[in-house]
C-alpha cells in the first residue's frame, strides 16, 4: 500500500534543484528559530507567574531563590521536551517510512504502550526504583511489541489498517495488564496514574542525563538511516533494485525506533500523535525526501511537544494539563483528518 | 463472430438431464428469467437508458450530457482510453452512482426510485471490487446471488436449488462446489463470481472488465462464456473491456467513449475503423479482418510508422 | 492447481459433446448442494445442522457453567441444591443466597456476554476484519469516559455511573459513525476513524483519573476493567428488554448482512439497501455494546474473540450471529467462574480473565492468521 509514490519516485529521481534546496534550509532555520521561541516560552511561562528578569536572573545568576529553583525546574523540564520531542517526531518518520504508512506513530502503533507496561512491570514486581534501571525495561517492552505489532500486522504486506489494529489491540491486551496491576496494588496506582498519561512535570537534571545517551545514538542512527529508508519507501523489490540491505535497513529502523520511543517513554510516559502529527506536516513541505524530513522532523517535534505543554500549563492554572492529554486531544482529530482525506483504495 | 439472432442457440449443449425449465423448448442451460421477453417486445424502447446524465465523484465530473442506450437483447461493449468514464457509465447504468444530472431508466422507471430488490431480479452487475467471505466454497457463493428472490421465510426454495447448480454447471464451476474459493485461480474464480451473478437470473448483467489480471487463456474463456450466455440465453449483457480486439470480436454492439462523450456506437464492423480508433484512443493502425470471425482486427501501427506516417497508405480499413 | 484449471479450460473451449469437462457436469449435477433447508409450502428455512449444533453446545456450557458459578461463593453450595432452589424448592438460606445474590449477577454475565458476542460479531462483519471490534473502536473507551466523569467529577451512585457510561459509549459510537461517513461508511475507515476517537477518549479518560482522589480512582479503576461483582435484578431488566427487542431486529437483517460481506457493491448488486442495513445494524451493535459495558463494565476482549471462537467451530462463513452471541454469554460466565476460583471470591474483577484470554487469543492470532493474511 504504497501511497505517495509517485512523489517519492519523482524525489528520489530527479535532486532538488539548488534554489529549493536554499528554500528548505532556509525553512529549517527559521524552524529552529519558532524552536527557539517556543523554549523560551517554556521557561518563562508557567503556573508561577516570573517577569522576565527573574527568569534571567534563575538562568545565569542562579543563587538558589524560590524563583530560581522554579526557572531551573523548568529549564530541565524544557530540556526534557526538546529531547524527547525530537526523538518521538524522528522515530515516527522512520517508522512512517519503514512500514510504509502514512498513520504509522509510536504511540498508535503500541510501542509507548509496551514500554509502559514493561516500567510497570520493573516498578511493580521487581522493586526497580531508578530510570537508570526501568530504561532498559522500557527498551525491552518497545522492543517487543514493535516486532509483535510489525509481524501480527503482515509484516512486508502490512496495511495502514492491519497496523494500525495490531496496534490498537496490542495496547488493548496491554492496558488490560496495566489496569489488573493497578486493582491490586494500590500504590502502584497512586504513581502509575500519573506516569501513564505522558507528563514532563517531573523532569530533573538526573533524568535528562540518563537517557541522553540513549537518544544520542538513536538520533544519530535514524538521521544516518534517511537514503536507504528513501529506497525501502518504493517497495521492497525496487529497493532491492536500486541496491539497498532491506534486512539490515529494516533491522536498524527497528533499533532507532526502539531506543527512541523506549527512552523517551521510560522518561515522561507514552505520548501519542506527536510522532504522527509532525512528519506529516513536515512531509507536505519538505517532499517524500528524508534526507529533509528527518531532520525537520527533529526540530518541529520539540515545538509541537513544548507548546503543547505550555498550553498544559496555561488552560489548567493554578494546576496543569499533563502534555501526553493535549498532544492527544490535538493529535486525534488531525489523525482523523488524515484518514477522510486519503482515498479508501489506499488503506 | 456469430450471425445468428440473439436468443437462439447456436450450439446447443448436449445435457444428460431432464429439461427442467418451464419454457426450456430448446433445452437452455440456465433456465430464463421469468421475466424475460427474448424478441417479442413490441415498444421500441430499450429496457437500459442512461437519459441526458451528468456523472462524477465529488466535485469531479466525469462525463456530462450523456445519453447512452443498450439494445435489448445485445452483447454491448463499451470500450474507450483510461479514465474515459466506461466503468463510471456502467456504475450509474447499474444504480450504483446516482447521476448528479438527467436519469437513468429501468423499463421506463427511474432506477433509483425502483426497490432495490425489484432492479436486483432485473439487472445484475459484476463488479470489479468484489470480496469472497473467509472460508465460503463456491457453492455457498454462488447460492448467496438467490438473494433477491428471497425472502425471510423463503431461504432456500428448491428452485433456489436447481438455478444455483444449472448456474454453477453453465459456467463449469460444478465441480468446485465444495472448494474455498480463496483457493482457487483467478480464472475460476472470475468464473464463480460470473455464477453468482447468473444465479440472480437477471435478463440484463453488466460486468466491470470481467478479463482484468486475467492471463489470455481465462480471458477468452470468459469472453466465450458471455457470448454463451447472450447467444444460448437470450440476456442482454453490458461490459467494460479494456482490449479492443477482443470487444471487436465478441459485441454485437459497440459504444466509444472518450473524455466522457460517446465518439461512435454501433455494429463493431460497422463502426471500427483506423480513423475512429485515431479518435478515441489517439493511436495510428491498420484495421483488418480478424483472420479467424471476420470482425474487425486492430493493429497498432509500428513504431518507425507511427512516428512518420501521415494517414497515407499505413491507415485502411480492411486489407 | 493445474488438473482444476484444465479442466475450465476444457469446458471452455468444448462446448460439444464428448469433452471430459462436459461430462463431469452432468456427473456433478447429482451432487447435492451443501445447503438444507427445511421446506414445506412454499416456505423454505436454511438450516446449518453444525452451526445448530454448535448453539445447542453453547447453550448447555453456559447453563451448565451459571449452575456451577451461582454454586461457587463464600458459601458454596452443590450443584443439585442450586438446580432444587432455582426449581423453587431449596430451603430458606439457600433460596435467598441463590435467587437474590448469585442468579441475577449470572443473568447479568449471560446477557452482557451475549450482547457483546452479537456486538462484537456485527462490529466485525461491518468492518469485514477480525480485529473490528467495538472495545478496539473506542466503544469501550467512550463508555468509560461517561461512567469517570460519573465517578470522578460527581461521586455518582452506581446507577448513575451506568447511565453515564451508556450515554458516552453512545455518544462515542454517533461520533464514529458521523465522522467516517463519507459517501457512505467504508469499513477500514470505519475502523481508522474509531482507532483516533479511541486515542483521544483514551487520554481524557487519563486526565479524569489523575483528577480523581486515590479512594475514587480505585473505584474507577475496578469498573474499567469489567466486573460482575455485586450486580443485581436491577441490571437484569433494562438488559433484558434491550436485547428481546434489539435481538430479532438484528437477526432478521443477517441475511444483508452476510451480502454485505461481498463487498459494497456486490451487495447493491443483489439487491441490499446498503447504507440503511449498515446504520440499522451499526446502531443495533452500539445499542448493544454500551448497554451491556453500562451494565458490567468494558470487559475486555469478549466482543473480539467470541465471533472469531464461534466462526471456528461452525466453519461457517457469514457472521455467524447466534453462535456469536452464545458464545460471548458462555465466555463471560466461565471467566467470571474461573476469576473466582483463581483468585478467591470477587478479589480480581472478570475483565481481568478476559483480558488474558483476549491476549491468549491475539497471540494465536499471530500465529495462525498472519499466514493466511486475514488480518
Amino acid at each position: 500500500m504504497l501511497v505517495d509514490s509517485p512523489p517519492e519516485q519523482r524525489a528520489e529521481t530527479a535532486p532538488a534543484p539548488p534554489n529549493r534546496r536554499a528554500i528548505r534550509a532556509a525553512g529549517l532555520l527559521v524552524s529552529l528559530g519558532v524552536l527557539l521561541a517556543v523554549a523560551v516560552a517554556s521557561i518563562a511561562i508557567g503556573a508561577k507567574h516570573l517577569p522576565v528578569d527573574q527568569v534571567w536572573h534563575g538562568l545565569f545568576q542562579d543563587s538558589g531563590t524560590y524563583s530560581d529553583v522554579v526557572v531551573r525546574e523548568r529549564l530541565s523540564r524544557t530540556v526534557l521536551g526538546l529531547l524527547v520531542g525530537a526523538a518521538l517526531g524522528l522515530a515516527g518518520a522512520v517508522l512512517q517510512a519503514l512500514t510504509r504508512n502514512p498513520l504509522a506513530d509510536p504511540g498508535l502503533l503500541g510501542i509507548n504502550v509496551g514500554a509502559s507496561a514493561a516500567v510497570v512491570t520493573a516498578i511493580t514486581f521487581f522493586g526497580v526504583t531508578s530510570l537508570t534501571g526501568y530504561v532498559w525495561f522500557a527498551f525491552a517492552g518497545a522492543a517487543i511489541v514493535g516486532v509483535l505489532v510489525y509481524s501480527l500486522g503482515g509484516s512486508r504486506s502490512a496495511t495502514p489498517v492491519r497496523l494500525a489494529l495490531a496496534g490498537t489491540a496490542l495496547t488493548a491486551a496491554l492496558s488490560g495488564y496495566l489496569q489488573a496491576v493497578m486493582i491490586m496494588d494500590n500504590a502502584a496506582l497512586g504513581k502509575m496514574r500519573f506516569w501513564t498519561v505522558g507528563s514532563l512535570g517531573s523532569a530533573t537534571n538526573a533524568t535528562i542525563m540518563q537517557v541522553l545517551p540513549f537518544l544520542a545514538v538513536g538520533t544519530v542512527l535514524a538521521l544516518g538511516l534517511a537514503r536507504p529508508l528513501n529506497a525501502v519507501a518504493m517497495g521492497d523489490d525496487t529497493a532491492r533494485a536500486l541496491g539497498a540491505h532491506l534486512t539490515r535497513t529494516r533491522a536498524l529502523s527497528m533499533i532507532a525506533a526502539t531506543l527512541l520511543c523506549g527512552a523517551a517513554t521510560a522518561a515522561c510516559g507514552p505520548i501519542a500523535f506527536v510522532g504522527l502529527m509532525v512528519p506529516h506536516a513536515v512531509r507536505s513541505f519538505t517532499g517524500p525526501d528524508l534526507r529533509w524530513i528527518l531532520p525537520y522532523a527533529a526540530v518541529l517535534s520539540p515545538v509541537l511537544l513544548l507548546g503543547a505543554d505550555v498550553m498544559g500549563r496555561i488552560i489548567a492554572r493554578p494546576a496543569e494539563l499533563q502534555v501526553g492529554i493535549v498532544t492527544a486531544v490535538i493529535g486525534g482529530p488531525v489523525f482523523i483528518y488524515l484518514v477522510r482525506r486519503r482515498r479508501t483504495a489506499q488503506l | 463472430m456469430t450471425s445468428a439472432p440473439p436468443g437462439q442457440p447456436v450450439s446447443p449443449l448436449p445435457v444428460s438431464r431432464q429439461p427442467v425449465s418451464r419454457q426450456s423448448a430448446s433445452r437452455p442451460l440456465v433456465s430464463r428469467p421469468t421475466d424475460m421477453k427474448t424478441t417479442s417486445r413490441s415498444a421500441s424502447v430499450n429496457r437500459l437508458i442512461a437519459d441526458d446524465v451528468t456523472l462524477g465523484y465529488d466535485q469531479r465530473v466525469i462525463a456530462e450530457k450523456l445519453s447512452v442506450e443498450i439494445p435489448d437483447n445485445s452483447f454491448t461493449v463499451i470500450v474507450g482510453p483510461n479514465a474515459c468514464g466506461k466503468s463510471t457509465l456502467l456504475r450509474a447504468l447499474s444504480r450504483m452512482l446516482k447521476p448528479a444530472h438527467g436519469r437513468v431508466l429501468l423499463d421506463g422507471q427511474v432506477i433509483q426510485s425502483m426497490p432495490a430488490k425489484k432492479v436486483a431480479r432485473t439487472l445484475g452487475l459484476l463488479p470489479q471490487s468484489s470480496i469472497a467471505p473467509d472460508g465460503i466454497t463456491v457453492g455457498d457463493l454462488v447460492a448467496r446471488g438467490r438473494y433477491p428472490h428471497q425472502g425471510l421465510l423463503r431461504q432456500w426454495s428448491s428452485d433456489d436449488e436447481r438455478i444455483v447448480r444449472e448456474s454453477m454447471e453453465s459456467t463449469g464451476v460444478a465441480d468446485l462446489a465444495d472448494r474455498y474459493v480463496d483457493e482457487l485461480s483467478g480464472g475460476q474464480r472470475q468464473r464463480v463470481w460470473i455464477a453468482m451473478a447468473l444465479a440472480q437470473q437477471t435478463p440484463l448483467l453488466l460486468l466491470d472488465e470481467p478479463t482484468t489480471y486475467l492471463d489470455i487463456q481465462h480471458q477468452i474463456d470468459v469472453l466465450d462464456l458471455c457470448a454463451e450466455l447472450h447467444e444460448e440465453q437470450g440476456r442482454t449483457l453490458v461490459a467494460v473491456l479494456h482490449d479492443l480486439n477482443h470487444a471487436a470480436r465478441y459485441a454485437t454492439h459497440l459504444i466509444a467513449l472518450r473524455g466522457g462523450e460517446v465518439i461512435a456506437e454501433g455494429a463493431p464492423s460497422d463502426i471500427v475503423t483506423a480513423d475512429l480508433v485515431e479518435r478515441v484512443f489517439g493511436m495510428r493502425c491498420q484495421v483488418i479482418d480478424d483472420p479467424e470471425t471476420g470482425t474487425p482486427l486492430v493493429v497498432p501501427a509500428a513504431r518507425r510508422r507511427r512516428a512518420t506516417a501521415t494517414s497515407g497508405g499505413a491507415v485502411t480499413t480492411g486489407s | 492447481m493445474k488438473p482444476t484449471r484444465s479442466q475450465v479450460t476444457g469446458s471452455a473451449a468444448g462446448g460439444h459433446s464428448g469433452s471430459p469437462a462436459r461430462g463431469s457436469r452432468g456427473a456433478a449435477s447429482a451432487q447435492p448442494l451443501r445447503i438444507r433447508a427445511v421446506r414445506s409450502r412454499g416456505l423454505s428455512v436454511r438450516l446449518d445442522i453444525r452451526a445448530l449444533t454448535v448453539v445447542v453446545l453453547l447453550i448447555v456450557a453456559a447453563l451448565v457453567a451459571s449452575v456451577v458459578l451461582i454454586g461457587t461463593g463464600d458459601f458454596p453450595i452443590p450443584a443439585a441444591d442450586v438446580i432444587r432452589t432455582l426449581m423453587g424448592n431449596g430451603d430458606a438460606g439457600q433460596e435467598f443466597i441463590v435467587n437474590e445474590l448469585r442468579l441475577p449477577r449470572v443473568l447479568v454475565g449471560l446477557l452482557v456476554g451475549a450482547a457483546l458476542g452479537l456486538g462484537g460479531a456485527l462490529f466485525q462483519s461491518i468492518s469485514r476484519n477480525p480485529l473490528g471490534s467495538p472495545d478496539v473502536l473506542g466503544l469501550g473507551q467512550g463508555s468509560t469516559a461517561g461512567a469517570l466523569i460519573m465517578i470522578v467529577l460527581f461521586k455518582g451512585s452506581a446507577f448513575q455511573v451506568a447511565g453515564g457510561s451508556l450515554v458516552g459509549g453512545l455518544l462515542t459510537g454517533l461520533a464514529i459513525y458521523v465522522l467516517a461517513w463519507k459517501r457512505g461508511v467504508h469499513g477500514y475507515r470505519l475502523v481508522l476513524v474509531g482507532i483516533g476517537v479511541s486515542a483521544v477518549v483514551t487520554a481524557v479518560n487519563g486526565y479524569l483519573l489523575t483528577k480523581a482522589d486515590l479512594v475514587d480512582a480505585a473505584r474507577a479503576v475496578v469498573w474499567m476493567t469489567g466486573s460482575l461483582n455485586g450486580r443485581g435484578w436491577e441490571q437484569v431488566w433494562p438488559l433484558l428488554t434491550l436485547c428481546a427487542v434489539l435481538v430479532p431486529l438484528v437477526l432478521v437483517n443477517a441475511r444483508p448482512l452476510r451480502m454485505l460481506e461481498m463487498g459494497d457493491d456486490v451487495a447493491y448488486a443483489l439487491g441490499v439497501r446498503v447504507e440503511r442495513t449498515r446504520m440499522l445494524l451499526m446502531l443495533s451493535a452500539v445499542l448493544l455494546t454500551a448497554s451491556a459495558t453500562a451494565a458490567a463494565g468494558p470487559v475486555s476482549f469478549v466482543a473480539l474473540t467470541a465471533p472469531q471462537l464461534s466462526r471456528r467451530l461452525t466453519r461457517s462463513p457469514g457472521p455467524n450471529l447466534v453462535p456469536a452471541m452464545c458464545m460471548g454469554a458462555a465466555l463471560l460466565i466461565v471467566a467470571d467462574w474461573a476469576s473466582q476460583r483463581a483468585f478467591g471470591a470477587d478479589q480480581l474483577p472478570v475483565g481481568v480473565v478476559t483480558g488474558v484470554v483476549g491476549g491468549v487469543y491475539l497471540l494465536w492470532l499471530l500465529v495462525t492468521e498472519r499466514k493466511a493474511g486475514r488480518i
